[in-house]
């Protein structure tokens, strides 16, 4: 690569050739701040808070798109740039309704760290007049409250460049600028697919998550209900963010100790509905392989990824698994299954979700999801409601200790744990197809072409007589052009996974959100992925088919898998929504 | 904020249709084609209601939202029809120092429309304007090509009533 010889405050340094003076400036170990710039999702140069000096140009130049050259003099640290980020800042604090005590982003707020950082004095300098904006409460998953929003247009560049959605935008123009939906639609009346991606993305307060955590700890405190909890597979690798560990520490043992404290009565893992739902998709396979049916077949564990599907390729439904998601077999199994094994009464049982994801909160309330005749699920959580149902009762989580899962629930496999991250479904739905087919566990059971984070990924395998070809794609935007290729007849794969966030469920729209002065210097999903991919290494059992609580649910109660009562509990049906 | 879907029945011709069809097959493989065909879609139409907003995105893969926020970002487009009568109030310096603004919050308390808006039976339209040069008469408005000047809240109910029909 090409080095570039910069001068930054005078120290010399060398960077590779494209890089951003906020690039090379992070290289020589100073951080410039930011706010609309995010790496890969969002580089407008709008809101001049990354402002630097130039020798020789003629104004203050946004570092974030400035590209160096050779011999080219910067300085970040002159008066001049401090008054004028000080000065940007303010003005943005003076359209901002300043209510930290009571904002839900106040322990990771952006805005909020800057205005500490840059030393501001007066954060109503510039107050004047603000437009009143209502919330918009239409959507299951979030609320957009555009009085907290600074314009940054982070949430616009995700939504439509990586998600290929594009259904929240900036409408009208000057003082009356806002993000909003079309004909100020509620996010709710579009076609948004509730994967939260926005309020992964978003430096303050503006889009968060429909709060359930009320809803918990009422359920809790019924005398009447036994509740029980189930803990998806990405949550773990992140969860430990919101108490200081490092990005990437798995703090299973913790969380699951905390899940005690919280008061549920069972504390289970959705890794065993993972290693069910690999049971439940390799055999649909394997079906349709050999009986001619519609191929290729599509994974259906994301709900972000399938209520895409149904507005934007309502033709491909056919395509999709009829696999409910792992946290709706769970629920299904629980209110079922577990339920008839407990003497329970179903609707006495209340299960919660702990998720990675926004769409789960859209899932739970979908039709054909009611396996005992009430919703498989009843609340679903986010890695970052967990977090803060932990604060809130005054769990000490550095100081518990590690402790199991509780049984029939809490066994699983190597591969139900990578589910989490961009190709852990195809790689263990391999790993069991490759039993079905041939018989045999497949020699080298590490499946590495589909791991990674690349947004599309292809590989074929023999397995036993059979070509099987696969594709991986994650976020939205990835998966359109992955369908168009199977659409126009380019490509004919066997199987495709998809999931509809970037990188996968680690990087869900309900994970802990970290800032872009990381996350533009940091690959976060590969990062929390590789948690995940160390776990199934060191994991005693790696085959979904070898999990004996598997094995034992099967036997007592759905006999084989893809019988008739498993289709009738574990199976769904989609709709053709359209736009 | 609510919606700001027309509450005017969308009553577009076939012929109106095929003309912005042709329009958007002339100019959809343009990276900037946008621009020119809402220009056009608002000449057949006279306005940019949701439906037409949808033909444009379904056939040039634009979403709606961008569309919707281009049309709101230029202030040549409208997302309402133009009324059988165009009432404009003029809110220039001179005649919104004498009251212009309660002149025209008595027009749209009377119409039930605001600003940009049309009434549901089609009749009135509602235009703020700036300065249209008779400063003299202020405050002034216009209707269609009527101007009436030195109004007072009061008189807005008479004037109005000339326009029964
Ligand atoms: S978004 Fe940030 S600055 Fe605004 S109220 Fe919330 S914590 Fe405070
Ligand atoms: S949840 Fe996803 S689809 Fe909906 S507005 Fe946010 S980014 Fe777009
Ligand atoms: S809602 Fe958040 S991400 Fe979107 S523009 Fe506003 S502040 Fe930025
Ligand atoms: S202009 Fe550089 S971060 Fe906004």
């Amino acid at each position: 690569m090409e080095m570039i010889n910069v001068k930054i405050n005078g120290m010399d340094i060398a960077v590779p050739e494209g890089s951003t003076v906020l690039q090379a400036a992070h290289t020589a170990g100073i951080d410039i701040p930011t706010l609309c710039y995010l790496k890969d999702i969002n580089a407008i140069g709008a809101c001049r808070i990354c402002v630097v000096e130039v020798k020789g140009a003629r104004s203050l130049v946004a570092s974030c798109v400035y590209p160096v050259n050779e011999g080219m003099e910067i300085f970040t640290n002159t008066p001049k740039v401090l008054e004028s980020r000080k000065k940007t800042l303010e003005l943005i604090l003076s359209a901002h309704e300043r209510k930290c005590l009571s904002c839900v982003r106040a322990g990771s707020c952006e805005l909020k760290q800057l205005a500490y950082d840059l030393g501001v004095e007066d954060e109503g300098y510039y107050d004047g007049e603000n437009i009143d904006y209502e919330l918009d409460l239409s959507a299951a998953h979030m609320v957009r409250d555009n009085n907290k929003c600074i314009l940054c247009r982070r949430c616009v560049a995700v939504c439509s460049h990586n998600q290929g959605v594009g259904v929240i935008g900036a409408n009208e123009r000057g003082f009356s600028t806002h993000i909003s939906s079309a004909f100020e639609l509620g996010l709710g009346e579009t076609s948004c697919i509730s994967c939260g991606q926005c309020i992964a993305v978003c430096p303050v307060g503006a889009l968060t998550e429909k709060d359930n955590t009320d809803d918990v700890l009422n359920a809790i405190a019924d005398q009447d209900k036994y509740v029980i909890v189930q803990t998806a597979p990405a949550v773990r690798a992140a969860l430990g963010e919101e108490f200081g560990y490092p990005i990437g520490t798995n703090v299973e043992g913790k969380m699951v100790a905390a899940l005690r404290r919280i008061g549920f009565k069972g504390v289970f893992d959705t890794n065993f509905a993972a290693d069910l739902t690999i049971m439940e998709e390799a055999t649909e396979l394997v079906e349709r392989v050999t009986n001619g049916g519609k191929l290729p077949m599509i994974t259906s564990c994301s709900p972000g990824w399938i209520k895409y599907c149904e507005h934007y390729f309502p033709d491909m439904t056919e395509n999709l698994s009829t696999c409910k998601s792992p946290m709706q077999m769970f629920g299904a199994a629980a209110k079922t299954y577990y339920a008839e094994k407990l003497g329970l009464d179903s609707k006495k049982m209340v299960v919660v979700a702990v998720m990675p994801c926004t769409a789960k909160k859209f899932e739970i309330g979908r039709d054909d999801e009611n396996a005992a005749g009430v919703p498989d699920v009843d609340i679903s959580i986010t890695t970052r409601e967990l977090a803060r149902l932990i604060k809130r009762l005054g769990i000490n989580f550095a100081n518990l200790p590690d402790e199991k899962f509780d049984e029939p629930f809490g066994i699983s496999t190597g591969a139900a744990i990578i589910f989490g991250a961009t190709g852990g479904v195809m790689e263990a739905a391999l790993r069991t197809a490759v039993k079905m087919i041939t018989g045999n566990d497949a020699g080298n059971i590490d499946f590495t072409d589909v791991r990674g984070i690349e947004g599309i990924k292809e590989a074929s395998y023999k397995v036993g007589e059979l070509d099987v070809k696969v594709a991986v794609a994650s976020g939205t935007a990835n998966a359109a052009r992955l369908l168009k290729k199977v659409q126009s007849g380019e490509a004919d794969y066997t199987f495709i996974e998809i999931m509809g966030c970037p990188g996968g469920c680690v990087n869900g729209g309900g994970q802990p959100q970290q800032p872009a002065k990381i996350r533009n210097f940091e690959d976060i999903r590969t990062i929390r992925a590789k948690a995940l991919y160390d776990q199934d290494a060191s994991s005693e059992i790696r085959l979904s088919h070898e999990n004996p609580a598997i094995k034992a649910i099967y036997d007592e109660y759905f006999e084989k898998p893809g019988s008739h009562k498993a289709h009738e509990i574990l199976h769904t049906s989609y709709i053709k929504r359209g736009l | 904020m609510g919606s700001t879907i027309s509450s005017i029945p969308f009553a577009g011709t076939s012929e109106q249709e095929e003309q912005l069809l042709e329009v958007i097959e002339q100019n959809r493989d343009d990276k900037g084609c946008l621009m020119p065909i809402l220009q056009q879609a608002q000449d057949i139409y006279g306005y940019l209601p949701i439906e037409v907003q949808k033909i444009i995105a379904a056939k040039t893969g634009y979403p709606l939202e961008k569309i919707y926020g281009i049309v709101t970002f230029y202030s040549q487009f409208s997302l309402n029809p133009k009324g059988k009568y165009k009432i404009s109030v003029c809110l220039g310096t001179a005649c919104y120092v004498k009251g212009a603004g309660e002149i025209s919050d008595k027009v749209k308390e009377r119409l039930g429309i605001k600003n940009g808006q049309c009434t549901p039976d089609g009749k009135f339209s509602l235009e703020d304007c700036r300065c249209i040069g008779a400063c003299g008469l202020a405050p002034v408005m216009m209707i269609n090509d009527e101007v009436y000047g030195k109004l007072t809240v009061d008189s807005i109910d008479g004037i109005l009533a000339k326009y029964k029909d």
